[in-house]
């Protein structure tokens, strides 16, 4: 279970103090899926960043199963069991698709089970193994392969910033499948995903809106999802690929 | 027979991944002599007489063949240069294996400078690596100065790898090439260099028959106080195709100068170059680290994986 308690983080913006994230109290329960939505610019990547380590809040604590892990770093938190998707994945020069899967699973797996988790991402994992993670691959390339190097870790708490981002609509049928999959497989494990997407919504045990670096709502899919205001699912659609999920319409 | 010592063993094993006596045409040079040396009914080494050195001769048409050309050197305070000359048969395929490991446990520098000729036949192909590696304790410096000149007929296609990750404290590599028609050579360069340890990697690459082409890539890493300095000149004298590239990272306080150079002598030349240089991005350590792994460990797998 992860606790933010009275979360802040400030950056300095030109000499102004800026806030992006504003006194943020949230709990993301135990076999729970969580998606965090709202307007861009809202705080949701941030959000995403002070879980993992990358940021650090300017104000607040986290608990993580109970222990405070405010000031721990990236390593010491996935070492826990956090384990994060980055909305931009990166690029290495000389490190091998096969290389990554093995450092994220944190031993040394045998080729055909790491090319399981490529599958489980809609890979011809045969093609992808002995890759690189370079410029060569494409961005839905890279963004699957993000997804499969989390999966591998089977972290207690696994966050996505917005892993629907650059995969087409045929694979994102399946990302769903995945994240379901994930809930089964991992004991007890929760999972927190940042997207804008309805099908992602639609799979969601909690859902958070953050609007200005807040909390505007949170609650059961029931509760948040038919309230979502129009104008939120018109925000909603400003995403990178300016869909919906369903049946891919424009917005 | 071969008679190394456990030192001298590991230098092998460093830079030729040799763990015994190799198959095919050898020469094991340790201490300024010869340890060891085979001829096949194909290869044919010979001590030269004016110099210290050897010449290989390969006969056209040579396939599958090995030559494995190893130096090793544990005296402290030995200074040497030796002239090597690679004639290579046409038609022929064949892999050499040059290298040389310095343990240096004394206050004297040890230096040894190779200058390696490669007369390459039309249509022949050869694939060439050559590692360099640095241990033991002393004070005296581990010296290398590589010279390594290439002369490539019609068709004929050579690459070349060139590894130096340890050890080794001062280093300045000249190699030129002159590319006939429709010649190949592809140049893969790995370097890190540590301490105080300077490195220099000179190129002259002369494409000068129609068709020929160039491809030298250098990926290299500068630690500490370190400098490197790699200075990359292709010239391209006909309709041909040329590529060099630097790619670098520096971290502490490395230097690295990169002068990627190229000359258009023909209206047809084709010729580009691509240099970077900066340090590990600071992205890349958090994905790592994300994974589980320490800082220092991000560093190691992505600095592996890049001199890959």
């Amino acid at each position: 279970m992860l606790e933010l308690k009275n979360i802040s983080f400030q950056v300095d913006a030109e000499g102004k103090d800026k806030e992006i994230i504003r006194n943020i109290s949230l709990t993301i329960p135990d076999r729970k899926l969580v998606v965090v939505t709202g307007p861009n610019g809202g705080g949701k990547s941030t959000l995403a960043k002070l879980i993992a380590g990358i940021e650090k809040p300017t104000g607040g604590r986290i608990f993580f199963n109970g222990e405070d892990i405010t000031e721990l770093g990236v390593t010491e938190r996935a070492q826990k069991g956090i384990a994060y998707a980055f909305q931009q994945p990166v690029r290495f020069k000389g490190i091998r698709v096969l290389d990554l899967i093995r450092i994220a699973a944190g031993k040394t797996l045998s080729i055909s089970d790491a090319c399981e988790y490529l599958s489980a991402v809609g890979m011809c994992a045969r093609d992808y193994v002995d890759r690189e993670v370079n410029a060569s691959l494409s961005g839905g390339e890279l963004k699957r392969i993000e997804i499969a190097t989390v999966l591998a870790r089977k972290a207690v708490l696994s966050v996505f910033d917005e892993p629907e981002a650059g995969i087409d609509l045929w694979s994102f049928r399946n990302l769903t499948e995945v994240f379901q999959q994930m809930r089964e497989d991992i004991h007890d494990s929760s999972i927190l995903i940042i997207s804008h997407q309805e099908r992602i919504l639609e799979i969601a045990d909690e859902i958070i809106v953050l609007k200005d670096g807040q909390v505007e709502k949170q609650g059961t899919r029931n509760e948040v999802y038919p309230n979502l205001m129009i104008n939120e699912k018109a925000a909603v659609c400003e995403g990178p690929f300016k869909m919906t999920a369903k049946e891919g319409t424009e917005c | 027979m071969l008679k190394l010592d456990e030192i001298q063993k590991r230098l092998l094993r460093e830079v030729a991944d040799l763990h015994g006596v190799p198959e095919g045409a050898y020469n094991i040079r340790s201490n300024s002599a010869s340890a060891g040396r085979q001829s096949t009914a194909n290869i044919e080494i010979v001590p030269k007489e004016e110099v210290s050195g050897l010449e290989i001769r390969i006969k056209p048409g040579t396939k599958n063949e090995s030559v494995h050309i190893p130096v090793v050197m544990t005296q402290s305070g030995l200074k040497e240069v030796v002239y090597n000359d690679f004639f290579i048969g046409e038609g022929a395929d064949v892999v050499i294996v040059a290298g040389c490991g310095i343990d240096n446990c004394g206050n004297q520098d040890s230096q040894h400078d190779g200058i390696h000729r490669f007369y390459v036949g039309k249509n022949a192909r050869i694939r060439y690596v050559e590692k360099h590696y640095g241990s033991g304790t002393g004070s005296g410096k581990r010296i290398l100065n590589p010279g390594t000149e290439v002369y490539m007929e019609e068709g004929s296609y050579a690459e070349m790898e060139m590894v130096q990750i340890k050890g080794v404290d001062d280093t300045e590599r000249t190699t030129t090439a002159e590319l006939a028609a429709g010649a190949k050579l592809v140049v893969r360069e790995r370097l890190m260099t540590h301490g105080d340890q300077r490195a220099i990697s000179n190129y002259v690459v002369n494409l000068n028959g129609e068709g020929s082409s160039a491809d030298v890539v250098s990926r290299s890493v500068a630690r500490d106080h370190s400098f490197q300095k790699f200075d990359a000149k292709i010239a391209g004298n006909a309709a041909c195709h040329g590529h060099t590239e630097c790619d670098s990272i520096i971290m502490d306080e490395g230097r690295i100068l990169a002068v990627p150079a190229l000359e258009a002598n023909n209206v047809d030349a084709e010729l580009v170059h691509e240099a970077a240089i900066g340090k590990i991005a600071g992205e890349q350590l958090i994905k790592l680290m994300s994974l589980g792994l320490t800082a220092a460990e991000a560093e190691e797998q992505i600095i592996n994986g890049f001199l890959q």
